[in-house]
């Protein structure tokens, strides 16, 4: 059995990225991933990968999409400014229904912003990474383990789904250095007869393309991603609980914003106040029966954000507004204290009413 | 048990290392452990800090807002976070740098001239592990124990020639 | 009946949409003709462009990848390191190519990336109406300059082989034309030759090819080669750029 090591979040990804099979990367500088970038760096050419620092984000996932075309594992990695460059790619990796792996250790914004710790490009990731109908699969890291099993995640969904998966971390995951166990299970291998790898004239050839101009087949198109999205909505979505048998209220948080109210929860229940958690680990498809069936039970709901309150709509929607949610937040590269996060929970106790 | 530590200093003072070994010791013993470094453009040769926790149970955030051991290797740090440590506490002090006293009596404090005795005794680059050693003498979570595993796990496989020294600066710092 | 003349293999039977007397054809043919003569449409891949050769994917019987608008040279980037054994094309024209794509073409040479790129230049915008490209004229009449191109205000034509000659990682350049029967010879050559680069490992070739856009340009076929000919040639002289491998240009 392998032995656990300590990593920065950063490196571990990159780590479990090339031993769930992915030999090529393309990235630009930016802080803070750039961990990513520089593992990859030294490890790819000794392991016969290709390291490339593409000229910017725009050529980086484009150099992606070509990768993935030809049906083998890619990943780029970037922070939230890089991310938006790389939108343009990631709606056509969706029209073209290719797998990939999209790291964003996001950072604050919008514009430049800062290089602190963010969670603010969640309606990105979830909602409009780019121009079309599409979704990505969105994997939150709550720590450095899940780092390394949801690359590993990111990487089978994506070949199963023939999707984007994105990892969404921030910069103190990235950054953080904890014990991980790097094991994977066995690789599911998945046939890919659409790539492109040439026709070796023994086949019709293959076409990866978004581009269709009859109105109807689009549509079709469109359906039919639709018809996998429900499926994976209905089968993937992942979440964890912490102290929710009995909780009157409930923080919804991931990330960095999970670990710092874990503290906030124990340091609520020393106080007597029943406070638990639903972590989501998928931001989409987003946890929502679990967060359904909590709103039969909690007086309240409070989302734990470094954003400016988008997570809200998400817990709303599932809950179907059933029980008030409370927003604890901190932006800009600010990150909810312990504090912050208890003082929410003793007003949401308060004014949650009854059950 | 858990307990905070939180190093701070100037950027070369080895305090991402230092706080390294302590995170594989606590690993090597069993314990959960967490890492994490200040980041950004005061990497670069400004202040430089480090939040390293080692717990019996699973840790919540790695970030420490009041910790229970500071490391203040310049006055700049001590200036920043000594009034964040929680009472009872401990900070120690590298007093070859830091002219001043902790303010504060509801702390342990202990004054370490690690930079001198590093500089006298021939390993310059090291008060920060003798401050590692002196915080392995106070502290009864952190042991005097599996101090040479740790460091061959932090000391890179290039440098493995360092290793010995590093051991003696713990020591050195430990008896003091 | 005996066959005189066929279709290359590479190209397919979907007859091409292209606009009467459009230069697209021949230039695709030429590229395909190249494709079966090396004996590498097995293990081609192509990438087609944004603007009026979008649908080449349609047209070549190897793999294609239809791109984001200028981004060709990064995803055969993409395709080529992901198994150089890959012959690998882009296809593109000049809005692609010479505007929105102007990086990914300068770091694809500058990293001499073993790829062939065919780069029409026809100095308009084709396919969304005949707007200014990259590439118009001094004076040249478009959608988007009615008065004429007025360099004091948008600036100079932009010449892709004289810009990429001083990229040192570029391999191979050359500017061909498809206005007659003596140049469409000269681009085959050049064609095939940036192409057998590729197959020897020699890196990045691009071959600039004049071409024609009669509906833009609002003229008839014959004409649209005349003034190709009287207009075009005269500010973008053929030859090779660049030849690393025989000093040419160098």
């Amino acid at each position: 059995m392998a032995e656990k090591v300590l990593m920065k979040g950063n490196e571990a990804l990159a780590e479990a990225a090339i031993m769930a099979g992915c030999r090529h990367y393309f990235g630009y500088p930016i802080t803070p991933q750039t961990e990513v970038a520089a593992y990859m760096s030294k490890k790819m050419p000794k392991i016969g990968g290709t390291f490339l620092q593409a000229e910017s984000e725009i050529a980086a996932i484009n150099m992606v999409l070509g990768v993935a075309s030809t049906g083998k594992r890619v990943m780029t990695s970037s922070s939230s400014p890089g991310i938006s460059l790389k939108s343009e790619g990631l709606s056509y990796l969706a029209g073209c229904d290719l797998p990939a792996l999209v790291v964003n250790v996001q950072r604050g914004g919008p514009g430049l912003g800062g290089i602190q710790p963010s969670q603010s490009d969640y309606f990105h990731a979830t909602r409009g990474a780019g121009h079309g109908d599409f979704h990505m699969i969105v994997l939150a890291p709550s720590n450095v383990q899940e780092m390394v099993n949801l690359t590993f995640k990111g990487f089978d969904l994506a070949d199963k789904y023939r999707m984007t998966s994105m990892i969404l971390a921030d910069g103190t995951m990235g950054q953080t250095m904890e014990p991980v166990l790097l094991e994977q299970g066995e690789i599911t291998q998945y046939e890919k007869p659409w790539a492109t790898t040439g026709t070796k004239m023994e086949r019709p050839h293959n076409i990866v393309n978004s581009l269709f101009l009859k109105p109807e087949q689009l549509e079709v198109e469109n359906f039919k991603r639709y018809e996998r999205y429900k499926k994976i909505e209905e089968t993937e979505a992942l979440y964890d609980t912490y102290r929710m048998e009995d909780a009157d209220v409930c923080v919804v948080a991931f990330g960095i914003g999970a670990r710092v109210s874990h503290n906030a929860i124990d340091e609520a229940r020393k106080a007597g106040i029943k406070a638990g958690m639903i972590r989501p680990i998928t931001l989409w498809p987003f946890p929502k029966a679990a967060l359904k069936e909590a709103a039969d039970k909690v007086k309240a709901f409070i989302s734990v954000e470094l954003s400016m309150g988008q997570m809200i709509e998400d817990i709303e929607l599932a809950t179907r507004c059933a029980k008030p949610v409370m927003l604890c937040n901190r932006v800009g590269g600010m990150i909810p204290t312990v504090k912050n996060v208890y003082d929410s929970i003793v007003e949401a106790d308060k004014i949650g009413g009854d059950k | 048990m858990t307990k905070s530590i939180l190093l701070a200093g100037f950027g070369g003072q080895g305090i991402l290392f230092s706080g390294k070994f302590l995170a594989y010791k606590g690993l090597i013993e069993g314990k959960e452990v967490s890492w994490l470094p200040s980041y950004g453009p005061e990497m670069r040769g400004g202040t430089c800090n480090c939040s390293v926790i080692i717990s019996d149970t699973q840790i919540g955030s790695p970030i420490i807002a009041n910790p229970d051991i500071l490391v203040a290797m310049n006055l700049p740090s001590l200036d920043k976070f000594e009034n964040d440590v929680v009472p009872g506490g401990q900070i120690y002090v590298d007093s070859t740098l830091i002219e001043r006293k902790v303010q504060r009596d509801d702390v342990e404090v202990f004054y370490i001239p690690a930079t001198k005795m590093a500089s006298d005794n021939g390993i310059r680059t090291l008060a920060n592990m003798i401050i590692m050693g002196n915080i392995i003498k106070h502290c009864d979570d952190i042991p005097h124990d599996n101090i040479d595993k740790a460091m061959a796990k932090v000391v890179s496989a290039k440098h493995q020639d360092l290793l010995g020294v590093n051991i003696n600066a713990v020591e050195l710092g430990y008896n003091y | 009946m005996a066959v005189v003349f066929d279709k290359p293999h590479a190209l397919t039977d979907a007859p091409f949409h292209y606009c009467p007397g459009c230069t697209h054809g021949i230039v695709h043919r030429l590229v395909a003709e190249a494709i079966d003569e090396l004996g590498i449409e097995g293990r081609t891949i192509g990438i087609a462009p944004v603007g009026c050769s979008v649908m080449a994917y349609d047209y070549f019987n190897c793999d294609m990848i239809e791109a984001a608008h200028g981004r060709a040279p990064a995803v055969a980037t993409g395709v080529k390191r992901s198994d150089p054994n890959n012959i690998v094309f882009t296809y593109q024209g000049d809005g692609d190519l010479a505007s929105i794509g102007t990086c990914e073409t300068v770091h694809a040479a500058a990293r001499n990336e073993n790829i062939t790129v065919i780069f029409i230049n026809n100095a308009i915008y084709g396919m969304t109406g005949g707007q200014m490209a990259p590439t118009s004229l001094p004076g040249q009449i478009t959608q988007t300059s009615p008065y004429g191109r007025d360099v004091a205000t948008v600036g100079y034509p932009i010449k892709v082989c004289e810009l990429l000659s001083n990229v040192d990682g570029a391999s191979y350049l050359e500017r061909v034309a498809v206005n007659n029967v003596k140049n469409v010879k000269n681009a085959k050559k050049a064609i095939l030759h940036a192409f057998k680069n590729q197959v020897e490992g020699k890196g990045f070739s691009l071959i600039e090819v004049l071409s024609t856009c009669p509906t833009n340009w609002g003229l008839t076929p014959d004409k649209a080669l005349k003034w190709l000919e009287e207009n075009m040639i005269p500010y973008y002289p053929l030859g090779v750029y660049k030849d690393r491998y025989s000093g040419e240009g160098e």
